[in-house]
């Protein structure tokens, strides 16, 4: 095996809270006990955060998974002194049971196309240099030389490139009418609020190479005529915060930032604004007047941003991943990048899949590609053997797929004609375990409580259709209720001042349109088919095959498990609070739930 | 600066010094309520009322319009909060790994609904939509601490860490 | 400025090109059901009340927000935008006390009025509703947030025409509410009882005291009058009952000046025989003043008073 030269760990904030802070100073510190002078790089996200803390032993490729600080020993004596690869620490495959050794190897990886996640995870995100290094900061370069403003906007039209933030808006259009719109202070804002519960690629491409997004915003600046710019980071994003800070610091000194940018006679500043933890400033016309230090209240649309936007100035404002996908425009050419894809939806996009599934992490794909590979080929398949039931994409504002469409093409289109839409890109995999009222429940509670309260159907309606949700997860659904949330539906979606209400009906659209004999279980049979609803069942022990071992009653949180040893125990049904912990530590499958 | 000091405090207070400081940092700055309230925040750990009414005074801005500011995002809090904060994870990729029944749980054990906090200011009990560690899901993260892959039966020991 | 054409319910209307659907939709005389307008005030398109169905675009958008476009087609009252209205009729009648019997504004509310045009009479939809307590803390304006609609007309028009902002939208969501700071009652805020807001108020969540109880819209006549304490001149209406002046109300205030509260007392002692006393805050309670004090007038009293000694 090749001398190790250097060795990335993963320092995005699964991998950290994972542990791999303590692991890189166990391993630096082992590594000088031994007296090696191999370098140490703590990267950014590599999207395979299940696995964490991830460690990559270079210039090879080996890759180990859920490393931890105790085992840094046996990796230097192992691996860099004997030149052995440490196999327990390998990945194996849950389709195949192989291992994995490389990188490479790791079908989660080696059936994505990175291209906007390409260096996350491989360069030190705290080091332009590196970037720099990795071709960063050419595509600039090619710009600031060779292009005006209009040549700028017409690359990007011809390249094909959406909105990655939700919409799936033609980025080129939006920056011509900014660039075109009258007023001399113009602004760019990048919309890092990521706030859909379930997505997490925005915060990976910021915590793992923030100067693709610095670039981005740059050629956009350029190409609209202006000078400053701002970042809307979410406040629940402290790392990804400090990172982008580090780069801002060192794009200045480069001369990347600041005035007569290389020499161009173009300048341009870039501001972190942090997010006080509103979903809905998410949407842009919010998320402008939270910037402003109001109340993120969406304003009505015309004036759109472009018009009229940051401080009543035409403003253009994109997505993270936008703005990351800009470089790649730039460096590799617009035909190039609109080879990739479909017809209509170009480039990749970058997924964030969890839930019941086996690989969860980020996976980028070309657009166009099926739910199947993704879910399968990358994602290894369900968890535990279960069976697939659904998949959500586009988080709150979007909906459900059931099995029937996991062959469909996804790209923007396709998939606001199935009733889903692609959002933010997340992806939460449902098994047969999953209940869909309860999920549509749980997003309704969610917009609900983002809901910003400005307009009537919104504010009045969600309320009313989670009321109604709740109420036939608890087991009290009415003959009518179907129809009330149809009809409600239909008025909050079509009447809605934002995006926030005019989504909102989504998830229960959708689960009705494909799920709706779940709903006339809960009605009328009085049961939830995937025995998720409390309510509607209780947990019991069998007297003939409970054992007595009182594990059960050990484990319950609550104290609901009484019994005498070797005898069959009992649950307090009033106590239990329905957990299910007893169920999963009974050896003899005696705990039941019904 | 504000008279309405109920406090009483005659020593001066470090806090105060700390907030002119941001309010030096903010000042003549277009849209600083955010980060000045975020700022405050940091020193106090919560938002008195006698120092919103500080901040609307030194930005110039209605007071009424510093607390409807206040009361809009949830990441500002206008009590006193516990020594320690614990937030539960409720994101979807949670939801369907059971982040309910963790939510559940830890309720039933401090006995403190949502955004409340016990008696004796040990915790403060928050639901959270996304921590973004999806892929550790259930996940809670006490203070600065994540904690993942979760069952209701590790919460006891994971919440006795804590003072 | 250049003219725009548009079609509006079959008709033909020539509107200069920056107006608003509404704006057109007025000038044919078509009547479209708004809460959260005001022609004084900004626009937040809030309400959604004013929703029209116009082909091509995606949602019912509100046509106090919309501009018009050439060769564009709206109808006001399809069968889309009366569902969609009646809904949101209901919506928010299942989170408004059902009070209309003894509510100062019956007969004189936006929301009891639509629901009757529309014929919104059952509410099919139930939950939670709000349950605020009513502020009652001060001689001049009664609050009852339980029934406000949350149109934010009384925010804008503190700010806007006042420049108080004593008012805005506090919390969010279903919880969202009109509050001064720090959410206490009005007679701890700085409100100066000007009545702006409670003269735009569509519903009856801001109340004149001083008229609770003094007749129903139908029961008196308003004749409109002018104040003259100053040189701005602001609208009030004298609410006549019998022929006989009952009180004062706050209309409108003049064109870039606020209203206020001396003019209106001002106008009920020349006007009401039967005026209640004036009261002002002092020390933070309301105490009964005299009227000179009310009218700030003593200071022109000692003045007056002065001269007539020197001159003596
Ligand atoms: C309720 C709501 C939440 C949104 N949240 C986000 C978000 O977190 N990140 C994002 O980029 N766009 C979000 N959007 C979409 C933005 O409004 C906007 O369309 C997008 O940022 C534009 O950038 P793009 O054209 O690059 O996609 C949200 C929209 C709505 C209605
Ligand atoms: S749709 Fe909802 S979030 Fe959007 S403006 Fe209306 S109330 Fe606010
Ligand atoms: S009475 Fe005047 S000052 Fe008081 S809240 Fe109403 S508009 Fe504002
Ligand atoms: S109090 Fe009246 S004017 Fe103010 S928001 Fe409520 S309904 Fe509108
Ligand atoms: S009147 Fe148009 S939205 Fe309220």
């Amino acid at each position: 095996m090749s001398k190790v030269d250097k060795i990335l760990i993963c320092g995005g904030t699964g991998c950290i809270s994972s542990g791999s802070g303590k692991l890189v100073n166990g391993l630096r510190a082992a590594l000088a006990g031994a007296g090696l002078e191999i370098p140490v790089v703590l990267t950014g996200c590599h999207g395979f955060c299940e696995q964490g803390p991830l460690v990559i032993m270079e210039p090879q490729g080996v890759f180990y998974r859920r490393v931890q600080v105790e085992d840094a020993e046996e990796i230097i004596a192992k691996h860099i002194k004997g030149g052995e690869v440490v196999e327990r620490l390998l990945y194996t495959e849950p389709t195949t049971g192989e291992a994995a050794l490389t990188y490479k190897d790791v079908q989660f990886y080696a059936k994505q196309q990175r291209m906007v996640l390409k260096n996350c995870g491989h360069i030190d995100p705290e080091n332009i240099q590196e970037y720099i290094a990795a071709g960063g900061y050419e595509g600039l370069a090619k710009v600031l030389k060779t292009m005006n403003g209009d040549q700028v906007v017409e690359e990007v039209k011809k390249s094909g490139l959406r909105g990655r933030g939700g919409g799936g808006f033609p980025t080129g259009i939006k920056w011509q009418s900014t660039r075109q719109a009258e007023g001399t202070k113009k602004y760019v804002v990048c919309n890092a609020d990521e706030g859909d519960p379930g997505a997490f690629m925005d915060r990976s491409v910021l915590e793992g190479d923030p100067h693709a997004v610095i670039e981005g915003m740059l050629i956009c600046g350029y190409a609209i005529g202006a000078d400053e710019g701002y970042v809307y980071v979410r406040a629940e994003y402290p790392l990804a915060i400090k990172r982008l800070s580090i780069a801002i610091a060192q794009a200045e000194e480069a001369g990347y930032l600041g005035e007569n940018i290389r020499g161009s006679g173009f300048n341009f500043r870039l501001k972190i604004k942090a997010g006080a933890g509103a979903f809905v400033c998410g949407e842009e016309t919010a998320l402008l007047n939270s910037i402003e230090g109001e109340r993120g209240m969406p304003r009505p649309r015309p004036p759109f941003p472009a018009f009229k936007g940051l401080w009543q100035k035409p403003t253009t404002l994109n997505n993270v991943e936008t703005f990351a996908n800009v470089p790649v425009i730039f460096r590799n050419g617009a035909d190039w990048y609109a080879s990739l894809g479909t017809e209509k939806s170009k480039g990749t996009k970058v997924f964030a899949l969890t839930g019941k599934v086996n690989n969860t992490g980020l996976a980028e794909v070309p657009m166009g590609i099926t739910m199947r590979q993704i879910i399968f080929d990358i994602g290894g398949g369900i968890k535990d053997g279960k069976k697939f039931k659904a998949v959500q994409i586009g988080g709150p504002s979007g909906g459900c797929l059931p099995e029937e469409l996991l062959d469909l093409s996804i790209d923007y289109d396709s998939l606001t004609a199935a009733g889903a839409m692609m959002g933010s890109g997340g992806l939460v995999v449902m098994d047969e375990t999953t209940c869909m009222v309860d999920l549509a429940r749980f997003f309704l509670n969610f917009t609900q409580k983002e809901s910003c309260g400005k307009c009537i159907p919104c504010r009045e309606g969600t309320k009313r259709m989670l009321e109604i949700l709740q109420r036939i997860t608890d087991g009290k659904g009415q003959q009518s209720d179907i129809e009330t949330l149809e009809r409600l539906a239909k008025v909050i979606k079509s009447t809605s001042l934002c995006g926030l209400g005019q989504t909102a009906p989504n998830p229960v659209l959708a689960t009705l349109r494909y799920f709706r004999h779940e709903y006339v279980a809960h009605i009328e049979e009085g049961k939830c088919p995937a025995g998720v609803c409390t309510a509607l069942l209780s947990y019991f022990i069998e007297p003939e095959t409970c054992k007595g071992c009182g594990l059960c009653a050990k484990n319950c949180p609550v104290g609901a498990i009484t019994g005498v040893v070797k005898e069959p125990y009992t649950i307090d049904t009033a106590k239990c609070i329905k957990c299910g912990v007893c169920i999963t530590k009974c050896k003899f499958g005696s705990v039941q739930r019904r | 600066m504000s008279s309405c000091c109920q406090c009483g405090n005659v020593v001066p207070d470090p806090r105060q010094q700390q907030l002119a400081e941001v309010f030096k940092k903010y000042a003549g700055q277009k849209g600083a309520l955010i980060p000045v309230l975020q700022g405050a925040q940091d020193i106090y750990s919560y938002l008195p009322a006698e120092v919103l009414k500080q901040i609307a005074d030194a930005l110039n801005l209605p007071f009424s319009k510093v607390y409807g500011v206040v009361t809009f995002y949830a990441q500002f809090h206008l009590k006193p909060r516990g020594r320690n904060i614990v937030r539960v994870c409720l994101g979807t990729a949670c939801h369907v790994r059971g982040g309910a029944k963790i939510f559940e749980t830890i309720r039933n054990e401090l006995q403190i609904g949502d955004g409340e906090t016990t008696a004796d200011l040990r915790y403060t009990l928050e639901s959270v939509a996304c921590i973004g560690a999806c892929g550790l899901a259930p996940v809670i993260m006490v203070n600065a601490d994540t904690h993942g892959r979760l069952t209701p039966d590790k919460l006891k020991a994971i919440l006795a860490q804590y003072e | 400025m250049s003219q725009v054409t548009l079609t509006i319910n079959g008709q033909k209307v020539t509107v200069p090109a920056g107006s608003t659907v509404l704006d057109a939709a007025r000038l044919l005389g078509l009547e479209i059901p708004t809460l959260c307008y005001d022609p004084m005030l900004s626009k937040p398109g809030a309400c959604r009340m004013c929703i029209v169905e116009i082909p091509g675009m995606r949602n019912l958008p509100a046509s106090c927000v919309t501009p018009v476009a050439e060769g564009m087609v709206v109808e006001t009252h399809s069968e889309a935008v009366v569902e969609a209205r009646k809904t949101i009729i209901e919506l928010l009648l299942a989170n408004h006390p059902n009070d209309c019997l003894t509510c100062e504004r019956s007969g004189d509310c936006k929301l009891q009025q639509y629901a009757y045009e529309y014929g919104v009479r059952e509410v099919g939809i139930q939950g939670e509703f709000h349950q605020y307590e009513i502020d009652e803390s001060n001689p001049y304006i009664l609050r009852d947030m339980n029934k406000c609609i949350l149109c934010g007309k009384c925010v804008r028009v503190c700010a806007e025409i006042k420049g108080e902002n004593v008012i805005d939208f506090a919390y969010r969501g279903f919880n969202t509410k009109i509050a001064p700071a720090l959410d206490t009652k009005l007679a701890e805020s700085a409100c100066v009882y000007c009545n702006n807001c409670v003269s735009v108020c569509p519903v009856g969540a801001l109340v004149d005291r001083r008229l609770a109880g003094k007749g129903r819209t139908w029961e008196v006549e308003q004749e409109p009058i002018i104040c003259t304490f100053c040189e701005a001149g602001c609208n009030f209406n004298l609410l006549k009952k019998d022929g006989k002046v009952v009180g004062v109300a706050a209309a409108k205030a003049a064109p870039g000046r606020p209203m206020c509260l001396k003019g209106r007392l001002g106008l009920e002692l020349i006007h009401n025989p039967n005026a209640a006393p004036a009261y002002l805050k002092k020390d933070g309670e309301f105490v009964e003043v005299p009227w000179a004090e009310a009218l700030g007038l003593e200071g022109i009293l000692a003045k007056l008073l002065e001269k007539g000694q020197k001159a003596e």
